[in-house]
């Protein structure tokens, strides 16, 4: 299954504002997408489209964290969704 | 012409057309099951499509929302399809057949408790995924959403009452007047009005059934709604917008028309607050709610933060008295690192001073953080301590202020123990603030959120005057001078602000808005003639006639308006 990994860059973490653009992108792929801290069982990871997941998953600036994906488009998604992650969205 | 008297608590003349407040969503009942002619599967879609028709409307107000307000909306409306809230619910559908209406709202609950458990900004958070399950459980059952109707138009709202969390999303722009058929004097929409300026009605029996779009005259002095107002009702509503904007502005020097100063000061929560207060006029702080700078804390702030939030306050009136109440937790204003939620009977259990029983040492931080922050600014800072009722507390409680290097320690006069008592009280501090809003509601052993008890709970009492009338004179007989205040809504009312004058008070305490009235109303009265006033108040038989009688006395009132 494609994954990758990607560092949270935004100041206040994958919460508030960050978050729900997050989610919403995550939403508007064509593939499931799932997060999950680094180096947390694949089983425990949670939807990526799910704000209210996202807030559970309390990832803090600077921490790392897995998406993954299957299907049709699968690395084009994580690859967007990979830089979404790496830029600071709270400085927009 | 049909007219609903109930209890004038904000003043203003305004014709609107009203929008009813839709009544806050029911729990489904435990344990609810599908309707037998309902499948799972079509209570899963139903329950879809109405997070999604949610989510859609939410989304179209956060469009058009801006800043902070904005943010909130488009994150709430995402939580509206969350596939977490609603995965959880269907598992309930499908597994227990709930019907959807408890399905969702089990599912809400579990998420909100755990946002509540995780802290800080997730916690935060937990009342908006509450606000979502509500408004899906509305869409299901085909009634309007609950909360203040959304609307582009201004129109006069009335509702049951309002709630301290329905202040967010009232904007006075928007919303002309507020009606409510419950809630007293005292209640929280009372305090909502006064403070953003809105004329507004309480107790107003009826109003409920008024329909949506029905064109009314609302006067917030008079107490009164009227339906399908008239020629004369109509020229005084345009009247009082002359009014309005004459009595926006308080020129900063409370006095009576013979010069006998009365300092009107501001009643304040923070440093927001205290600079929107300054910017009125106000004289200083007579009431400083510290309390109101950590309503939402799990934990006690540390002395650092509580010094720089007390400092806000202070900053904004250099060389001007402030004076700070420390926290006065329990009842309506619970705080969880101060107060026990199971109390049977919180008004009458441990809050305000009383916390340092049960919870000793949090006292002491404050007091060290107000001496912090008291060192650093040019304000003149007073502490008083809510809900003393015998000199033995007074006297504790000007030791520990003395330990902390605070000069002027005082106390809040709300029980009314403390006023029958105020010369042996007094003896030990430097002054008194009578808290209105209590003192009535001790007094007359009437809780001051409740409708049905509105005509009580008045400080128009001539019981409550008299408290007041004994505490100056105990300031009389201690015999040095020391100043006794007003901080409770009773100053806010320019007639009554009048007759609390002619008894003796030295300073009234009030929301910044009512500054400007209660100057303007006060500088056409003598010293002598508020005394005058004070003495036919306090001969009336009841309230409703203290009031009728003082303000026969008083034609600006009916004049302006107010």
């Amino acid at each position: 299954m494609p994954e990758r990994t990607a560092t949270i860059a935004s100041r206040s973490g994958l919460h508030a504002r960050p978050a729900a653009i997050f989610a919403e992108a995550a939403g508007e792929s064509p593939v499931e997408v799932t997060i999950a801290m680094a180096g947390s069982p694949a089983d425990d990871a949670l939807d990526a489209a799910s704000i209210l997941s996202l807030m559970t998953l309390g990832a803090a600036k600077g921490d790392v964290v897995v998406l993954r994906a299957e299907g049709d488009g699968a690395d084009a998604a994580l690859d967007s969704l990979v830089t979404l992650l790496e830029t600071d969205l709270d400085a927009e | 012409m049909q007219n609903f008297q109930g209890v004038g608590v904000s003043p203003g003349r305004v014709i609107g057309t009203i929008r009813q407040m839709p009544k806050p969503v029911s729990e489904p009942p435990s344990g609810e099951q599908l309707a037998a002619s309902t499948t799972a599967e079509d209570a899963v879609a139903g329950l879809k499509a109405a997070a999604q028709s949610v989510h859609d409307e939410l989304k179209a107000r956060a469009d058009k929302a801006s800043g902070d307000g904005k943010a909130v909306l488009e994150a709430t409306a995402l939580m509206a399809k969350d596939t977490m809230l609603l995965k959880s619910a269907t598992k309930l559908i499908n597994n227990n057949g709930s019907s959807a209406e408890r399905a969702i709202w089990e599912a809400g609950a579990s998420v909100s408790e755990m946002l509540h458990n995780l802290g800080g900004y997730m916690a935060e958070r937990a009342t908006d995924v509450l606000d979502v399950r509500a408004r899906i459980v509305a869409e299901l059952r085909g009634v309007p959403a609950p909360g203040i109707p959304a609307s582009d138009t201004p129109f006069i709202l009335v509702a049951e009452d309002l709630a301290p969390a329905d202040t967010a999303t009232l904007d006075p722009a928007v919303v002309t007047a507020l009606v409510t058929s419950g809630g007293g004097p005292q209640s929280h929409t009372a305090i909502i009005a006064r403070s953003l300026g809105l004329p507004a009605v309480v107790a107003a029996r009826g109003v409920d059934e008024i329909p949506d779009g029905a064109e009314v005259f609302v006067d917030g002095a008079a107490g009164s709604l009227s339906l399908e107002p008239s020629e004369e009702q109509r020229a005084a509503a345009l009247a009082w917008v002359e009014n309005a904007a004459t009595l926006a502005v308080f020129d900063g020097n409370g006095t009576t028309a013979d010069g006998h100063l009365v300092p009107l000061l501001a009643n304040v929560g923070g440093a927001k607050d205290a600079a929107a207060a300054a910017a009125l006029g106000a004289q200083g702080v007579g009431l400083f709610r510290t309390e109101f700078c950590f309503l939402e804390r799990d934990t006690e702030p540390t002395v650092l933060e509580q010094a720089a939030a007390y400092r806000g306050v202070f900053d904004a009136f250099p060389g001007k008295k402030v004076v700070l109440r420390t926290l006065d937790a329990g009842a309506d204003k619970p705080l969880p690192f101060l107060t026990d939620a199971t109390e049977p009977n919180p008004a009458l259990g441990v809050r305000g001073y009383r916390t340092d029983f049960t919870t000793p040492g949090v006292l002491d931080r404050q007091l060290e953080a107000i001496a912090i922050a008291a060192d650093e600014t040019e304000a003149e800072v007073w502490v008083m301590a809510p809900m003393i009722s015998t000199a033995a507390e007074a006297a504790h409680f000007a030791s520990m202020c003395d330990a902390a290097g605070i000069k002027t320690p005082g106390v809040m006069v709300e029980v009314p123990s403390a006023a029958l008592t105020s010369a042996s009280v007094l003896r030990h501090v430097g002054f008194a603030s009578l808290g209105t809003n209590d003192l009535t509601q001790y007094a007359m052993a009437a809780d001051r959120q409740l409708g049905p008890l509105a005509e009580l709970n008045t400080p128009w009492q001539p019981a409550v005057l008299r408290l007041v009338q004994l505490t100056v004179a105990g300031s009389a007989e201690e015999g040095n001078g020391k100043p006794v205040g007003v901080c409770g809504e009773a100053a806010a009312d320019p007639a009554l602000a009048v007759v609390l004058v002619g008894l003796g008070v030295s300073t009234l305490s009030m929301t910044a808005r009512s500054l400007a009235a209660v100057g303007t109303v006060l500088k056409t009265v003598t010293l002598e003639q508020a005394q005058e006033l004070a003495r036919l108040a306090l001969s009336a038989p009841d309230a409703l006639d203290a009031k009728a009688w003082v303000r026969a006395k008083l034609p600006i009132l009916e004049e302006l308006g107010l």
